[in-house]
């Protein structure tokens, strides 16, 4: 295989990994920008997944397994919101809540439904998102250069990597060019200031982490019914907390946090593809150290070399009139 | 009941703001007892009382922020029912709050339209938002770039930002609650030239301060609350400091401290070319070049934010020393090499820092615990390995009635008694260890006017008994009214010094904004 076509299948492979850390990193932005932790990305992400794969199993339409992992995912927000924003809980500790919960309740139900050691049943081809064919691809594949980027690259994913890769200049508009934007980042930074402009802080907060209960929703039904066709249990391996670490290192923004979610899919996808290479002067690459290195860049960057991330001022924080 | 003015005078004229009967609990507290109150259309009506008499609770009820438990708010003569920010400025009530509630990311202009943004898409209502901060700016002189970031703007600017959100929003009645606590002299005197504006524009504004020079030089007419009561309303043409202090704290007080001339004997404190930076690497001391002799108290004033706070952490062992020596008696003390607050206090430094609960005290503790910190290893506390409760309940109640901390109950939580008790205990703690140094921040911020006056007669004690005192506060008449001698730090720098005989507040206020001392006594003298 001639390198050319090596990088555009890495690149290829690089965009369907990088989707649903996309979406949970826009979910997370949404969360954290005003003000509410969402450590539970990695379990409403699970949830997510397990909801969209059973139903998607007894409907045999992936759109209602979608729309399920939402109401789920949005179901997870205002619990956890209910804690932190309601009930001005810790943040963290709910967070880690709902994902020991989800961990343990996605494979309980999964046994109880289906009794595959929790497992869903595999999905039919009619039960998943298919690849989305470009008008000419085939006609284009043979084109040089242009040909594979058109035919391989763009076209032939699923709906939901589109939708992923549309929602981040959505995401951008919505949060710096509309009013909702503005009191979002507004709630996060100083919920003072939006309480005595006569806007309601919990309700804002909840809008919020509503938002980030459809993106993350949207991921966790990719993972199952989009990239995968079924639910295998803890299928997310720490993806919502890669999503997170994203976020974060694209400084809460989205263009930079698509960024972080493109080079860590890029990582995945070069640690399966480097999978038994021999490369000239370093031998066989130990598959688990390409795998670590999300993990390792996220610790080094964060350390210094991107800046400091500076966290919107009010995260964390649940709003207490001061006396 | 209680006098008034005004509106019944004359009869004809609506007053802008009626309360009656106002009322509030917080638990246990009686913030606000049964209060009336009526505000002038299109003057400036100041409220004093020291902290905690219940004027910031009383307004932000004012603003929707609380809710009265009791009693009726009308506006031009209606009866409003106000339960939230929104309906406050729905009647055209604006208030411009002690801290400041902008959003510091956001530019000027995003924080004037939050909340009235004029559509669900930003770019519709902004530009005409745009319009409106430019004939209000020139209205009223504000002197404010629109697309400025709010976080990059001097403390002054910000909160002519807070006035330009209520012009914004069509706010007739304006509130300003301790508007110059965080302004230099000049800030402060171009607040009020704001503030003339307004009222020649129509507006009513309602100034809380508990600095009466504030309410004699601003006000047109004054109401003094004391204890969440409303004790008096003058004219302020009528009254006088003397009279208004007098009401604030229900009996007579000292305003100028009296006390003797110094006698500075040998140097205890020297520090020579201290520099000190912040976790981030930025040097927020500068060069600083000063002594401390035996029997004086240095005053270091500045506008809060400009080092002292830094200067004292370093010199109280919290913070190393990047440049620089400091010697106290001659031996060196610089603080980082070995010589760390534990260090310093053994050698007879000792230090009240500016931030009582973040700092001097825990509040979670009983009030003994609270008074050994620091010196909880003294062997007078000991009974083998273990403390000696005994003996440390003895020694608080001592320091408590040498003090006058009220409750004198050593088994009380710190937290649970007044800002003024907690100071006085803290200042027993130090003092009574009978150190060489005092370091002092902020003696009576928080603290209500009583327990200032015995606090500073502590002080200078202290210094008639022969000990170096530094003083660090950013209220000049604290500085003023304490110190032998003033420094000024401006962005780090110790830019000048002063004697005490020779200070006023415009001299000192130049200073601290960063004039040269020399032209700031010129630009004096031609005054």
């Amino acid at each position: 295989m001639d390198t050319y076509q090596l990088i555009i299948l890495l690149l290829d492979a690089t965009l369907r990994t990088s989707t649903p850390l996309i979406l949970a990193a826009l979910a997370g932005m949404f969360s954290e920008r005003s003000g509410t932790i969402n450590l539970a990305l990695e379990g409403m992400m699970l949830g997510g997944a397990f909801s969209a794969a059973a139903v998607a199993f007894y409907v045999g339409s992936p759109w209602v397994g979608l729309l399920a992992a939402i109401a789920t995912t949005i179901g997870l927000s205002l619990l956890h919101g209910f804690a932190c924003i309601t009930h001005k809980g810790n943040q963290v500790v709910s967070g880690m809540a709902i994902n020991i919960l989800m961990s343990g309740l996605t494979a309980l139900v999964g046994i109880a439904l289906f009794a595959q050691g929790g497992k869903t049943p595999a999905l039919d081809k009619a039960s998943r998102f298919q690849p989305i064919t470009f008008p000419g691809a085939e006609a284009f594949r043979d084109v040089p250069v242009l040909g594979p980027i058109y035919s391989e690259l763009l076209s032939g994913h699923n709906i939901l990597v589109y939708v992923a890769f549309i929602a981040v200049p959505a995401a951008w508009w919505v949060m710096y060019r509309t009013r909702f934007g503005l009191r979002l980042r507004a709630v996060g930074e100083n919920p003072g200031a939006v309480d005595t402009a006569g806007i309601g802080v919990v309700a804002m907060r909840y809008r919020a982490v509503i938002c980030s209960g459809v993106l993350v929703g949207m991921s966790g039904a990719y993972l199952s019914t989009a990239q995968g066709a079924s639910f295998l249990q803890d299928m997310t391996a720490g993806k919502g907390y890669i999503a997170l670490a994203a976020m974060v290192f694209g400084k809460w923004r989205p263009f930079p946090a698509l960024a972080a979610c493109l080079l860590f899919g890029f990582l995945d996808a070069a640690a399966t593809r480097l999978q038994g290479v021999v490369l000239p002067g370093i031998g066989e690459v130990p598959v688990q150290l390409v795998q670590a290195l999300p993990y390792v860049l996220t610790v080094i960057l964060l350390a210094g070399f991107i800046g400091r991330a500076i966290p919107p001022k009010a995260l964390g924080r649940a709003y207490v009139k001061e006396r | 009941m209680h006098q008034m003015h005004g509106a019944g005078e004359t009869g004809a004229v609506q007053p802008a703001i009626e309360l009656r009967g106002i009322d509030k609990r917080f638990g246990a507290v009686h913030a606000n007892k049964e209060i009336d109150l009526k505000v002038d259309k299109g003057t400036i009506h100041g409220i004093v009382g020291e902290n905690g008499a219940g004027k910031s609770t009383l307004m932000s009820i004012l603003y929707g922020f609380y809710q009265a438990d009791a009693g009726t708010i009308h506006v031009d003569g209606k009866l409003c029912e106000i339960n939230g920010s929104e309906d406050a400025i729905a009647v055209g009530i604006g208030m411009v709050h002690q801290h400041f509630m902008l959003v510091e990311t956001f530019s000027v202009l995003e924080n004037v339209i939050l909340g009235v943004e004029g559509g669900a898409v930003l770019r519709d209502g902004v530009e005409k938002a745009r319009e409106e901060l430019k004939r209000l700016e020139r209205e009223y002189s504000l002197n404010i770039d629109p697309d400025a970031k709010v976080g990059d703007l001097s403390v002054g600017l910000q909160q002519r930002v807070e006035i330009l959100k209520a012009l914004y929003r069509g706010a007739e009645i304006l509130i300003l609650d301790e508007p110059t606590g965080v302004l230099t002299p000049q800030e402060a005197d171009h607040l009020f030239r704001i503030l003339d504006t307004l009222k020649e524009q129509g507006k009513t504004v309602v100034l809380i301060t508990h600095k009466l020079r504030e309410i004699m030089a601003a006000t047109d007419n004054v109401s003094v609350m004391r204890q969440g009561e409303m004790v008096a309303h003058r004219k302020t043409a009528e009254t006088s400091p003397e009279e208004l202090s007098e009401l604030m704290v229900g009996r007579k007080v000292l305003l100028r401290l009296e006390k003797g001339e110094a006698n500075p004997a040998d140097t205890v404190l020297n520090v020579d070319n201290l520099c000190v930076d912040n976790a981030q690497g930025v040097r927020k001391v500068k060069n600083a070049t000063f002594n401390v002799r035996a029997g004086e108290i240095v005053g270091i004033a500045g506008v809060s934010g400009n080092g002292q706070s830094e200067l004292l952490e370093a010199l109280g062992g919290i913070r190393s020393a990047s440049e620089g020596m400091v010697e106290l008696n001659g031996q060196d003390i610089t603080p980082g090499k070995g010589v760390d607050a534990a260090e310093l206090r053994r050698r007879g430094v000792a230090h009240v820092p500016e931030d009582r609960h973040r700092m001097a005290m825990v509040t979670a503790f009983s009030a003994k615990e609270a008074a050994i910190l620091g010196y909880e290893d003294d062997p007078a506390y000991q009974k083998g390995v273990l403390l000696d409760w005994h003996a440390i309940s003895e020694a608080t109640a001592n320091m408590m009635s040498e003090f006058d901390v009220r409750p004198n109950n050593p088994d009380l939580k710190a937290a649970n008694f007044s800002g003024g008790n907690q100071q006085k205990l803290v200042l027993a703690r130090e003092i009574m260890r009978d150190p060489e140094l005092l370091l002092v921040g902020q003696p009576t911020r928080g603290v209500d006017i009583g327990a200032i006056e015995f606090i500073h007669k502590r002080i200078v004690a202290m210094r008639d008994a022969g000990k170096a005192v530094l003083l660090v506060s950013v209220e000049l008449d604290e500085i003023m009214s304490l110190a032998d001698r003033i420094l000024v730090m401006c962005d780090g720098a110790i830019i000048g010094e002063v004697a005490a005989s020779e200070a006023n507040e415009r001299v000192l206020g130049l200073m601290m904004a960063g004039v040269d001392p020399n032209e700031a006594k010129a630009a004096e003298g031609q005054a």
